[in-house]
C-alpha cells in the first residue's frame, strides 16, 4: 500500500517549511494544502486539537505536529536515505540542543524586530545578531551544521534565511556584514534542491510581512 | 562503562526527570549539588551557554537541557525503554515533552503572584494547559506512556509533586478529583511507581524552601504589586 502524506502548512512559516525540506530529502510525495490561519480548516482543529497549529504532517491518517518532531518521525521513518540526525548519541544531543536553541531563541527575537509596538526592534536587533553569531561559531569551518553533510540543524535553520531579507530591511542591517560565514552556509543549502525547492520567495516574503505590518498598524 | 556524573539541584523539578530517568535503567551515576547562587567553575565549563542545570556529564562530555538529556540517556541505554518503539507513538511522546517545556512553566508563573488579575490569569492558563493534559495527554490512560510510565510522564513529573507545593504556597487547588479525574489519579499512581516514590525531594522541606524562594521574590518586587 503507498504511503499516504499530507502536510497541512501556511506558505510564510519557517517552521512548515522545514516539514518540506526534510520530505523533499528523503524524495517523498505528498498531497500540500495550504491553511487559511484566520479560518482555519477542521481537518487542521481535528488534527492538532492542542495548539491547532501549522505544520502538521498526516501520514496514513495519523498527525503528528511541531515541526522539528516532525522532521525526527520523517528521518526515523524513512531511513533509507539521507539521514538528518547523526548516529553517534552524542552527536544527536548536539544536533537536539542546537535546534532547540534555534527553536527558543530566533523566532521570539525575529519578531521583536518585525512586529514590535514597544519599540524593541534595537533590543530585538542586538540580540537576533548575537544568536546568529553563536550558530556561526557552532557552524565552526564545517560546510554544514550536521558536519560534512546536511542534517537536522541545517533544517531547523536554513528556513529562516529566506527572513533575512526582511528582518534586515525592517532591522536595518546587514547579515552578511554582521555574520559572513552564516550567510555563506545559507548559499550553500540553497544549492540544494531540497532546499531551493521549498524555502520561499525572500521578496514575497517582506510583502507578506509588509502587508501584515500594515494590517497591524505599525508600518 | 564511562563515568556518569549529574549536576543538579535537590528541589528542582528538572534535575528529578535525569534521576528518574537513569534510575529506572539502572545507570550508576555520581551526583553533584549545585549552588547556583555561587554558580561553580565546573558548571560554567559544562553549560556555557545557559549555565543552568541540570547537566549530565558522560566520559567527560556534557549534555545540557533536560529534554535533550533524557532522548540522550535513551539512545545510550536502551533497556527499560522509556519511548515506545512505533514511530507515530514517539512523536506523540515528543510532542507531550515539548508541551511540558512550553506549557507548564506557567505553574511557576502561577507561583510568583500574590493575587489579583495577574493571579487569575496565571490560574486561567494552568487549568487550560491541565486541560489539555487530561483530554488530549492522558486521556483514560493509566499513563502517559500507557501501562508503564515512559518519557511524557517523567516530563510532567512536576505537575505530580511540585505542583500540590505551588498550590499550597498560593492558596489555590488546581487539579481535583471531580474536575481532572485522570490526571488526579495519575499525579498519585505516577508517586506510587517505586524508582519514584523512592525518589523525590521531602514534602516539607521542599515547601519551606520555595516559601522562603517565593518570600525572597515578592519582596525584592516591592509593595502595590
Amino acid at each position: 500500500m503507498a504511503d499516504e502524506i499530507v502536510l497541512l502548512s501556511y506558505w510564510p512559516s519557517m517552521f512548515g517549511m522545514r516539514v518540506r525540506v526534510a520530505l523533499a530529502e528523503k524524495g517523498l510525495k505528498y498531497e500540500y494544502r495550504e491553511e487559511d490561519l484566520r479560518n482555519k480548516s477542521p481537518l487542521l482543529l481535528m488534527m492538532n486539537p492542542v495548539h491547532k497549529k501549522i505544520p502538521v504532517l498526516i501520514h496514513n491518517g495519523k498527525p503528528i505536529s511541531e515541526s522539528m518532531i516532525i522532521v525526527e518521525y520523517i528521518d526515523e521513518v524513512w531511513n533509507h536515505k539521507s539521514p538528518l540526525l547523526p548516529t553517534d548519541p552524542y552527536q544527536r544531543a548536539q544536533a537536539r540542543f542546537w535546534a532547540d536553541y534555534v527553536d527558543k531563541k530566533l523566532f521570539d527575537i525575529g519578531k521583536k524586530i518585525i512586529w514590535s509596538t514597544k519599540g524593541e526592534e534595537e533590543t530585538g536587533k542586538k540580540e537576533f545578531i548575537e544568536c546568529l553569531k553563536l550558530l556561526e561559531g557552532e557552524l565552526g569551518d564545517n560546510p554544514y551544521f550536521g558536519g560534512e553533510n546536511f542534517g537536522f540543524v541545517d533544517v531547523s535553520l536554513v528556513t529562516f534565511s529566506c527572513w533575512f531579507h526582511t528582518y534586515e530591511s525592517y532591522g536595518n542591517f546587514s547579515i552578511e556584514t554582521e555574520c559572513p560565514k552564516l550567510v555563506a552556509w545559507t548559499k550553500r543549502c540553497l544549492e540544494k534542491e531540497s532546499v531551493s525547492s521549498s524555502l520561499a520567495d525572500p521578496h514575497k516574503i517582506h510583502d507578506f510581512a509588509s502587508g501584515m505590518r500594515k494590517r497591524l498598524g505599525i508600518e | 562503562m564511562e563515568e556518569v556524573k549529574l549536576i543538579g539541584t535537590w528541589p528542582s523539578p528538572f534535575s528529578y526527570r535525569v534521576i528518574w530517568a537513569l534510575k529506572l535503567k539502572g545507570i550508576p551515576y555520581e551526583y553533584i549539588e549545585e549552588d547556583l547562587s555561587n554558580k561553580s567553575p565546573m558548571l560554567l565549563q559544562y553549560n556555557p551557554l545557559h549555565k543552568k542545570i541540570p547537566v549530565l556529564v558522560h566520559g567527560g562530555k556534557p549534555i545540557c537541557e533536560s529534554a535533550v538529556i533524557l532522548q540522550y540517556i535513551e539512545d545510550v541505554w536502551p533497556q527499560n525503554p522509556l519511548l515506545p518503539n512505533d514511530p507515530h507513538e514517539r512523536a506523540v511522546a515528543r510532542f507531550w515533552v515539548q508541551f511540558a517545556e512550553n506549557k507548564v512553566p506557567c505553574i511557576w508563573r502561577l507561583f510568583r503572584t500574590t493575587g489579583g488579575e495577574e493571579q487569575e490569569k496565571a490560574k486561567k492558563e494552568s487549568m487550560e494547559m491541565l486541560r489539555a493534559l487530561e483530554e488530549h495527554g492522558l486521556r483514560d490512560k493509566k499513563f502517559f506512556g500507557g501501562d508503564k510510565i515512559g518519557i511524557a510522564d517523567i516530563a510532567f513529573g512536576q505537575v505530580a509533586h511540585w505542583l500540590e507545593m505551588i498550590e499550597d504556597l498560593v492558596g489555590v487547588k488546581l487539579i481535583e478529583a471531580h474536575t481532572f479525574p485522570h490526571l488526579h489519579a495519575w499525579t498519585k499512581n505516577f508517586k506510587q511507581v517505586p524508582i519514584i516514590k523512592e525518589n523525590l525531594p521531602d514534602y516539607g522541606e521542599m515547601l519551606m524552601y520555595f516559601k522562603r524562594a517565593r518570600d525572597n521574590f515578592l519582596a525584592s518586587r516591592g509593595p502595590g504589586m
